[in-house]
């Protein structure tokens, strides 16, 4: 079947990306399509390129980018929701005049149309939250 | 805006458990209720626990710089958004009963839930 998750709880605040993480593994394992994460609320979090967590804790950041490379998950995040809470890839970072852009690769920026798409063409769309 | 079959499931239940204030969880689902009406699909609101307060009329911004979501409630006609339910249960621990609110809303029991939810497709919870 056709997956996609769509994430909404903040890394490391509570267990929604760690479970979420779980299941996307779990369903390539299983030999199904996960098309996209879709990261939206607090969710949007996880996009963070700034992120050091402690060694002896998951990198949540690494961990996703990795799932995207190796199965060729999309890595979708809410450009609305990661603006207000500092994430910016170098375009809006240009945009807006900061020095700088938060948004590590291979998350990208995008709308909300975009979930509305994923819950159109996919079998499942699974959500994670707090 | 397309034409649906009474028997067929429609696209989208957008579930709203939060209230107005204090967290962005409201305003953030009604966001996504509103993209999917713009890309034409056809979409329902439910209202559950704290997010029936979403419904009391006369709600103001406030002194914390929130924006509050009333303002978007009287635009979800615009959008075709007319399907709007509230849940019984949510209703009399708020104090309020169904003739109280902004919006004139259909008042689902606890038991036609689960027949709300499988007559649509997708279903997101805020």
């Amino acid at each position: 079947m056709r997956y996609a998750i769509l994430l909404m709880g903040a890394p490391y605040s509570q267990q929604a990306s760690h479970s979420a993480l779980r299941f996307a593994h779990a369903l390539v394992a299983r030999g199904h399509r996960l098309e996209a994460i879709f990261f939206y609320h607090d969710g949007v979090q996880n996009a963070a390129r700034l992120a050091a967590p402690p060694q002896d804790e998951p990198h949540l950041v690494d961990a996703w980018a990795d799932l995207s490379r190796e199965h060729g998950v999309a890595l979708q995040v809410c450009i609305a929701a990661a603006l207000r809470r500092g994430l910016l890839d170098e375009r809006e970072a240009a945009r807006h005049g900061k020095e700088g852009s938060s948004l590590e690769a291979p998350f990208e920026l995008t709308g909300l149309g975009q979930l509305i798409d994923l819950g159109s063409r996919c079998d499942r769309l699974v959500t994670f939250g707090p | 805006m397309h034409d649906h079959d009474e028997n067929s499931p429609r696209d989208l239940l957008v579930i709203l458990r939060h209230g107005p204030h204090g967290s962005s969880w409201l305003r953030e689902g009604l966001d996504a209720a509103l993209v999917a009406a713009a890309f034409g699909q056809s979409v329902s609101l439910l209202f559950m626990g704290e997010g029936a307060a979403a419904l009391v009329p006369g709600q103001q911004p406030g002194p914390l710089g929130q924006k509050g979501t009333a303002a978007t409630l009287e635009m979800l006609e615009m959008y075709d958004i007319e399907t709007l339910l509230v849940e019984e249960q949510a209703l009399s621990p708020l104090g309020l009963a169904a003739d109280d609110l902004m919006l004139e809303v259909e008042v689902v029991s606890t038991g036609a839930l689960s027949g709300v939810l499988s007559a649509h497709r997708l279903v997101l919870t805020f």
